[in-house]
């Protein structure tokens, strides 16, 4: 018993000590000091062993890991391709090669037509994705929160996905004849859904302990859906808004393609659409490279970004 | 049992009951917590001590009986830290000072502060994925106090921590809850865990949930874990405890 007094009074008592002292040595355990100093510095030991510090790689290796494989997949297909052209599998006007093509886009840009064609199709995509995003984000949120309109048309909304837009066509080209209306509609029919069953994703995967958290700290009703509610849902969302785009895109190209009419002006659809008429293979290829690229180019440059950023700073990536 | 006026409690329960569907989980809940008190509510696993608290943080009704909480909305500290991971540490405080209704110039410092309360001064950018266990349930305790509310509810916070974590822990608690008088019910079924922290052990029986007994704990701060009067209070406890538990096979 003295040799536990004469301890350092920081030392904990052992259990098998504690049961067989009595008060005394009770009381020097509970004359340590004041938690402080001691304390803290315990603390900051824990912390410092607990924290892992996530270093990004470096910029050569990100390049090698992430750049390099699809442009060897791109090269094995051009040389593929022209291994097919130089081997005359098909007669060249069905079976251009990869630099025929190239001629085709080059004469067109030379024509200085082309950047209009692209613009008028990714200014219109753009414009219907908007809206899309502006219809859809409301109505997937209430599909999510109120159950009767979820029992409603939850179910017509997912399956409005796996309709093809393109089967909307002849029914707006009814409604509206040759218009930009006619091509809004089918982006539209097209988008909307995407977007509204991306965030009902989003909304029921979300942890309902952080609703509730959300509850107990005081967003409720609107505040709730706009502090907690829509970020927590986020990287659902998000995925619903690539593919919303993915479909913007394909019902824009349906819709140029068989709504052609001069007052619709010139869109990469139509591009397709007179290569196709003038029995032209180089530049039927060449527009479908371009809206190919168009396509992959928005989802690089302004979706992926957005999408790592949000999983990064919520510890989801890697 | 602590006798309190109305105008004098942090929080009143008064015959409570919680059924859902044909099963009743709580029955007759009476208890009373005063300001600035710590009170632990002890009971072994599934004897409806989250369903008590969820009740007493006002995110679900009782079946019969009433509960008063005058100070206003609590706040509620769960076993999973619950931040949100699309914050930093110090916006998922800020989060809660906005919900106060904290004017948006003063909520940086606040944060700050809650953050140096809590032993985090560095800790504002952190993203909660780059947190420990410890930090984060530290984190939470912050944002917890960011309600400035008069009853803090803590729903097992140390439970999936590991000892010394959690030892390190029930010392800035109870540093926390000193230096700033708030009262608190802590919901715990380590009975060690609950005559370490509190003024007030309300042990719970199970299936229904009842008040089986409470105890007064006298013991002077600061406390250890290993401290020989815990123990033996902590020791006279779990024979009630088994003794609740051991009638449940008799039937
Ligand atoms: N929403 C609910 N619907 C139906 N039954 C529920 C619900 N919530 C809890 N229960 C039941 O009530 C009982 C008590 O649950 P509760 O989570 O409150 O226990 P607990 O004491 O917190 O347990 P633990 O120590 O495991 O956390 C359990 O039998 C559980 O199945
Ligand atoms: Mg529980």
């Amino acid at each position: 018993m003295a040799s536990t007094e004469t301890q350092p009074a920081t030392t904990e008592p052992r259990p098998d000590d504690e049961r067989a002292t009595s008060a005394a040595a009770t009381t020097a355990a509970r004359e340590t000091p004041a938690p402080g100093s001691d304390l803290a510095g315990l603390e900051a030991g824990l912390d410092a062993l607990d924290t892992h510090a996530t270093a990004r790689p470096a910029l050569g290796e990100a390049l090698r890991h992430k750049v390099l494989p699809p442009v060897l997949a791109v090269v094995l297909v051009l040389a593929l391709w022209q291994a097919a052209f130089a081997l005359d599998l098909k007669p060249d006007y069905q079976l251009p090669g990869p630099l025929m093509v190239w001629d085709a886009l080059a004469e067109e840009w030379y024509k200085g037509t082309i950047l209009g064609v692209v613009w008028q199709s990714v200014s219109r995509g753009a414009l219907g994705f908007g809206v899309a995003l502006v219809a859809g984000t409301p109505l997937g949120l209430l599909v999510a929160r109120v159950r009767p309109v979820r029992a409603a048309i939850g179910p017509i909304l997912s399956g409005l996905q796996s309709l093809p837009s393109v089967a909307w066509v002849p029914a707006a080209i009814i409604w509206f004849g040759l218009t930009n209306a006619t091509i809004y509609a089918v982006v539209l029919l097209g988008a909307v859904p995407s977007i509204a069953n991306g965030l009902v994703a989003g909304v029921d995967r979300i942890d309902p302990l952080h609703l509730r958290a959300g509850k107990v700290i005081g967003a409720r009703g609107l505040r709730g859906v706009r502090h907690v509610l829509l970020p927590a849902a986020l990287p659902g969302y998000i995925a619903g808004l690539k593919q919303g785009w993915a479909f913007s895109w394909r019902s824009l190209m349906a819709a140029e393609l068989i709504a052609t009419s001069p007052e619709l002006g010139v869109g990469l659809g139509r591009l397709l659409d007179t290569g196709r008429s003038y029995q032209d293979m180089p530049l039927v290829l060449g527009a479908i490279l371009l809206i190919l690229l168009v396509g992959i180019g928005i989802e690089l440059l302004v979706f992926a970004p957005v999408e790592r950023r949000v999983l990064r700073h919520r510890g989801l990536l890697r | 049992m602590t006798v309190t006026t109305a105008a004098g409690t942090a929080a009143r329960l008064t015959h409570v009951t919680k059924s859902f569907g044909p099963q009743q989980v709580l029955d007759d809940i009476s208890v009373d917590v005063a300001p600035g008190e710590f009170v632990t509510l002890l009971g072994a696993s599934g004897c409806g001590k989250s369903t008590l608290l969820n009740l007493v943080a006002g995110l679900d009704a009782p079946t019969t009986g009433t509960i008063e909480v005058p100070g206003g909305r609590p706040a509620l500290m769960f076993q999973e830290h619950a931040l949100f991971p699309w914050l930093t540490a110090g916006k998922n405080i800020e989060l809660a000072l906005k919900m106060r209704g904290m004017p948006r110039a003063d909520r940086t410092d606040e944060a700050e502060r809650l953050l140096r309360l809590v032993r985090l001064r560095g800790a504002y950018t952190k993203r909660v994925h780059e947190l420990s266990g410890g930090m984060r349930q530290r984190v939470a305790l912050a944002r917890a106090l960011a309600q400035d509310s008069r009853l803090l509810l803590m729903d097992e916070p140390f439970a999936a921590l590991d000892a010394i974590t959690r030892d390190v822990l029930h010392e800035e608690l109870t540093r926390v809850w000193s230096e700033t008088n708030v009262a608190v019910l802590f919901v715990t079924h380590n009975v060690r865990e609950a005559v370490r922290l509190a003024e007030r052990v309300v042990l719970l029986s199970s299936r229904p949930g009842r008040v089986a007994r409470q105890w007064e704990v006298g013991i002077p701060h600061p406390r250890r874990i290993e401290d020989a009067d815990v123990a033996a209070l902590s020791v006279e406890i779990t024979e009630q405890l088994r003794g609740e538990i051991r009638r449940h096979g008799q039937h």
